[in-house]
């Protein structure tokens, strides 16, 4: 139970400093990628706003790219950075699992 | 399905796809649905993920058809690693170009749900492997596994549905592989999308051996065997017995061999056997099949043929010590490589191995004459029908190679002779029993031709002789106490050569007689003859005088007539009257 609590202190720093890094991997312009799309600038506005980047890969036209982030399902958010590495499918329209998915911070989890 | 293409392979209806797997093709009546799923399903550890990496294999290697395996279970190297030891090399296959290999790793733990998804992304991974190779045929092993990586099973029904779909479209040959269980074909009911062809692959272990298995569950449109087939994985991969066709449509030659016994020849029209059928020969133990076949083998070699030797009972060695007791050498042909024994103990391993393996030896050393010593020793391998359809089997493959086979079948003391245990009797040509004939507080060997396939043959009892210089068959006699064999038969002969001598010595004496009497009568004879020859010789002299005196008197009238001074002429007329 020590180093769990270790690990999370240093995951908090971390966060502080590291400017997130996520992708989302979509198939065409679907309803549902843009509605995913959007869900997830929200979220980010929100919760990381100014430490975010998010790369939209539209697998349609760089289908070599779904093996490398063992993409199955469409849309997938990948957390790149900062480590560990995670993985949200779906239109991320439940804003809440997504930050419980994405580990942002709790303290800014809003109620 | 149109009429077009119908008129394309009038034949089954409709165009399959050759696996490549031995057995299998023959059992599917020529492979799996060209352009359609197959779902081949089993409980774990029965070889799914193994028939489906052969499937593309030879597909690639075999039928130019290059394939992509989509692995959701293993790594692209664990699989390789698994494969490498049954000569399949798939790093080179992929460099090829002949194989695409692409591993799906999904991870309930590290993903998480949020909202509506589908599973575009593995279709296009999909197509993008497809594309890759330009493959024609593609496996999902196993694609189960999603349920485990997702939990909103709804969506991943009906993308599976739609994935199955996409397949067909694509036109692509797919082997989908599921797990069972539950008493279901598949763990998720995939069977319910995937209707074309079901194959089921089942582990079983039966009195302690195991024994893999394989039923076509179903296959849309067209025949196929309904059976459980065994199979097993070997080093060259997997091989679905029946390892040869299942019809009955063997050659069948007239040539004969000898069964390297002369008088057993004879017995069988003179000539032998017929090449290419095969031979049981029965007995109790210590009845001679053991060297009888040997006698079989040595004949094959000395024709120039090669022999295999099956021994499950004795090692090579034993064979050849034990047969050099009754004068056979057979170390010489097998150091010629005419002659390979194979000595296996029939509980080493399942039926199925025996028979995969002495099919592969078949293949490798392409001999003309097999025997099996003893067959029956693989009865307590399994239930009877197993033993008999393996024996079936093993016939087939003899038939369908033109080997002679003779099979050895140890039969108990008690019970009828002509009963063999395995039950393959009817499935022999020939049928050689041995038995033992007990009288007179000896055992002694009798042989005779039980049934002989399409030939004249002796239906004589023939006593079995194991003797210095290999067996030899001599006649039994018939007594009126029965037969006689052993020193019964020895008793006989004499008596016979006794009789033949007293015979031999009447006529001489005869022929004496015959002589006496002649040359009595020549005696006999001279001495006539010589009487006559005096008694003539005496009459001649009498004659001759007599004449002599005449021809006195003539002198001694002219005399007087000329003392008289008397006319000649009228003297010598008067002289003459």
């Amino acid at each position: 139970m020590n180093t769990t609590k270790e690990k999370s202190g240093e995951g908090k720093r971390k966060t502080a400093r590291v400017v997130w890094n996520l992708r989302l991997y979509i198939a065409g312009e679907t309803p549902r990628s843009i509605a995913a799309l959007a869900n997830l600038q929200k979220i980010c506005d929100e919760h990381l706003a100014g430490r975010y980047r998010v790369e939209v890969v539209d697998l349609l036209k760089n289908p070599q790219l779904a093996a490398g982030d063992q993409i199955v399902a469409v849309p997938t958010l990948v957390r790149r950075l900062p480590p560990p590495l995670k993985r949200i499918i779906g239109d991320l329209s439940n804003s809440e699992r997504v930050i419980v998915g994405l580990d942002l911070r709790p303290g800014k989890v809003s109620r | 399905m149109s009429i077009h293409q119908r008129k394309a392979t009038p034949k089954n209806g409709i165009s399959k796809c050759p696996t490549g797997i031995p057995g299998l093709d023959q059992i599917t009546e020529g492979g799996l649905p060209k352009g359609k799923p197959t779902l081949v399903c089993g409980s774990a550890g029965c070889g799914k993920t193994l028939l489906a990496m052969e499937f593309l294999v030879r597909g690639a290697t075999e039928f130019k058809e290059p394939g992509v395996f989509m692995a959701f279970e293993e790594t692209d190297k664990e699989l390789a690693q698994n494969v490498a030891s049954m000569g399949f090399d798939l790093p080179a296959l992929c460099a090829r170009k002949n194989l695409f290999m692409d591993y799906v790793r999904v991870e309930r733990s590290e993903t998480e749900e949020t909202g509506e998804y589908d599973l575009e992304g593995l279709f296009i991974r999909l197509e993008n492997a497809i594309n890759a190779v330009g493959a024609k045929r593609v496996v999902l092993d196993t694609i189960e596994s999603l349920f485990a990586g997702f939990a909103n099973t709804s969506i991943l029904r009906s993308e599976l549905r739609r994935l199955f779909g996409w397949l067909k479209a694509k036109g692509v040959t797919a082997v989908i592989t599921a797990e069972s269980g539950d008493g279901k074909l598949t763990r998720q009911g995939i069977e319910e999308y995937v209707a074309d062809c079901v194959i089921l692959l089942d582990h079983r272990v039966e009195d302690q051996s195991s024994t893999r298995r394989l039923r076509v569950v179903k296959y849309r449109g067209t025949m196929h065997g309904t059976n459980e087939y065994p199979f097993l994985i070997g080093e060259t991969g997997l091989s679905v017995l029946p390892l040869s066709s299942l019809k009955l449509d063997h050659k069948a030659p007239t040539q004969r061999v000898s069964s390297g016994v002369p008088r057993l020849d004879t017995m069988l029209g003179g000539k032998g056997f017929y090449r290419g059928t095969s031979i049981l020969v029965s007995g109790v133990a210590g009845a001679g099949k053991s060297s009888l076949a040997a006698h079989f083998v040595r004949a094959a070699c000395q024709r120039g043929e090669r022999a295999l030797y099956m021994a499950s009972e004795q090692s090579p060695d034993e064979v050849i010590r034990n047969m050099r007791s009754i004068g056979l050498d057979l170390e010489p042909w097998v150091k010629r490589g005419l002659l390979r024994f194979y000595a296996a103990r029939p509980g080493a391993f399942g039926l199925e191995k025996h028979l995969v393996t002495i099919h592969d030896l078949i293949i490798e050393f392409n001999p003309k004459v097999v025997v099996i010593d003893p067959i029956t020793n693989f009865a307590s391998m399994g239930t009877h029908s197993e033993v008999k359809s393996m024996a079936t089997r093993l016939i087939d493959v003899f038939k369908s190679r033109q080997i002679t086979a003779m099979f050895t079948s140890l039969t108990s003391q008690d019970s009828a002779p002509e009963l063999s245990e395995v039950g393959v009797s009817s499935q022999m040509d020939a049928w050689l029993l041995l038995r033992n004939l007990e009288s007179n507080g000896e055992r002694n060997r009798g042989l005779y031709v039980l049934k002989s396939r399409g030939m004249a043959h002796s239906n004589q009892i023939r006593e079995f002789l194991l003797t210095n210089h290999g067996v030899q068959l001599r006649d039994v006699y018939v007594g009126p106490s029965g037969l006689l064999t052993g020193s019964a038969r020895v008793a006989q002969e004499a008596m016979e050569q006794a009789g033949v001598l007293q015979r031999k010595q009447q006529a001489q004496r005869k022929s004496v007689a015959l002589k006496q009497k002649r040359q009595q009568l020549e005696a006999q004879i001279a001495r006539m003859r010589s009487e006559f020859a005096f008694e003539e010789q005496g009459l001649m002299l009498g004659a001759h005088e007599m004449e002599l005196q005449e021809k006195q008197i003539v002198v001694d009238r002219v005399e007087m007539g000329h003392a008289r001074k008397a006319d000649l002429v009228s003297a010598h007329g008067n002289g003459r009257a």
